[in-house]
């Protein structure tokens, strides 16, 4: 596959991924306005999520838009900034781990409250 | 003698790339926050008391007002993609400049929406 | 000097150089063009600059004034004067040869490097193809067609200076018109050479070109359209194949 093909699904994927974060995060902003009514605790958060599997499943695919959506236009700026230090990739790829698997432990944690 | 002038700011200086400089500020805030979102809500896996000790060590005025204005980022990034699809994936309408004031007024619908709700 | 004197600051030299001011005197009507022009025949023979045709047909007097870049002929100086100065300097993105004039092949070699010539199959003994007037891909063209390639969209394009192998909304501008000339056979080749970063998926619809396009085109379009055919092509495959 050329490099021109390839950045083109690159361009594909991190528009899909907008679209269903466009929708996620739509979502999570009135969650945030009804859940920071009279300050947040950990005991309210918990009690909305704990054991929720519907929670669970739509912040894990929240997690995933943002797996393929930020690494790939964070490294669109880095290109397009530092574009002789090749950090574009490295920079960009230790982001998509650090989402991806910050992203799933915190779904986890939320949904098993720390019962594991 | 100096060296040759390159674009500047007035060259720049329209709606369209304004909103364009928006959504990469936005998008790139937002892209050095979530991991550390994740990072505080997977403290939950401590259990509720320990998840309540990392969330006390947020209560700071200053981790609140970075919380307001992360909403705000959130809402001109969610309203400028918005803007952004609809210009590459739907009919050719213009620059849909309407949408960049759409996009300004609901960051700050939201922002005031964050600072009601909150308090 | 008199009260009705512009200040005009003009690039005097290449990369390296300086603003030289000139005092020109203000008429009714002045272009921008007639103010260099003025310049060269009474004040400074060396001043080098670009035109031809000058009633916005050429495409070769585009320069920077008070930095945006403008085809020179039909700006009025009425219309964009601020106070009594104007800043005229060579177009940017583009190298500079000698004060206003650019050095422009690196401009048209990516338009031949978008494919954005047309080549077809039939012959001067065939019959006239027929392309429907009202067809979606006719319009489509239609909207692109009128460019004139003055550089004003490239020179104005902050992806062009961020990544120099990008090709820019002209060339892509063209290649889109050919994506929608039906008699057109190089389409393929034509979505690989427009594929990615140096393509298409560049432009961050910043709309400077538009904003900008003396010709009132709208490049924006034109690279959407191509980001979302092409990407299609990639990932699904298209009418002419898969990339």
């Amino acid at each position: 596959m050329s490099q021109g093909v390839l950045q083109a699904k690159l361009w594909y994927a991190q528009r899909i991924s907008a679209m269903i974060l466009g929708i996620c995060v739509a979502i999570h902003l009135l969650i945030i306005f009804y859940a920071i009514r009279g300050g947040i605790s950990a005991q309210e958060i918990l009690g909305r999520t704990q054991g929720n599997i519907a929670f669970a499943l739509f912040y894990e695919l929240f997690v995933l838009a943002c797996f393929v959506h930020a690494p790939i236009g964070v490294a669109n700026i880095l290109q397009e900034t530092i574009p002789k230090t090749g950090l574009a990739k490295p920079i960009s790829w230790v982001l998509a781990i650090a989402i991806l698997a910050l992203g799933t432990t915190a779904v986890v944690g939320v949904y098993t409250g720390g019962s594991l | 003698m100096s060296s040759r002038p390159h674009l500047d700011y007035r060259a720049k200086s329209h709606l369209s790339y304004f909103a364009y400089a928006c959504h990469r500020l936005s998008g790139l805030l937002l892209a050095c926050f979530i991991p550390l979102h994740f990072l505080m809500l997977s403290q939950s896996l401590r259990g509720a008391q320990g998840f309540e000790a990392s969330l006390k060590l947020t209560d700071f005025w200053v981790f609140k007002f970075g919380e307001w204005v992360l909403v705000i980022l959130l809402a001109i990034h969610l309203a400028g993609g918005v803007r952004l699809l609809m210009i590459e994936f739907g009919p050719w309408r213009g620059l849909r400049k309407g949408w960049i004031q759409a996009s300004i007024l609901f960051a700050i619908i939201c922002g005031l929406l964050f600072l009601y709700f909150a308090n | 000097m008199s009260n009705t004197d512009l200040k005009v600051k003009v690039w005097r030299g290449a990369e390296q150089g300086e603003f030289v001011e000139y005092l020109v005197p203000r008429n009714s009507n002045q272009t921008v063009l007639d103010v260099v022009t003025y310049i060269q025949r009474k004040l400074d023979p060396t001043l080098s600059y670009r035109f031809a045709c000058r009633v916005g047909m050429c495409g070769s007097c585009a320069m920077t004034v008070n930095g945006v870049a403008r085809w020179t002929c039909r700006t009025h100086v009425s219309q964009i004067v601020k106070g009594d100065s104007l800043e005229i300097a060579p177009l940017n993105n583009l190298p500079v040869i000698k004060d206003l004039a650019t050095d422009m092949r690196e401009f048209f070699n990516k338009w031949k490097g978008a494919v954005g010539f047309f080549k077809g199959t039939q012959t001067r003994h065939d019959d006239f193809a027929k392309v429907e007037p009202q067809s979606e891909e006719r319009q489509l063209a239609n909207a692109g067609i009128e460019c004139i390639g003055c550089g004003v969209c490239y020179a104005s394009c902050e992806v062009v200076e961020a990544r120099p192998n990008y090709l820019g909304p002209a060339a892509l501008n063209r290649a889109w018109t050919l994506t929608n000339d039906i008699r057109d056979v190089q389409q393929l080749e034509r979505m690989q050479a427009v594929a990615g970063d140096a393509g298409c998926h560049a432009c961050h619809t910043q709309g400077s070109c538009t904003e900008r396009c003396p010709k009132a085109i709208e490049p924006t379009a034109s690279i959407a359209g191509l980001k979302k055919l092409v990407a299609r092509a990639a990932v699904r495959g298209s009418k002419w194949g898969k990339l």
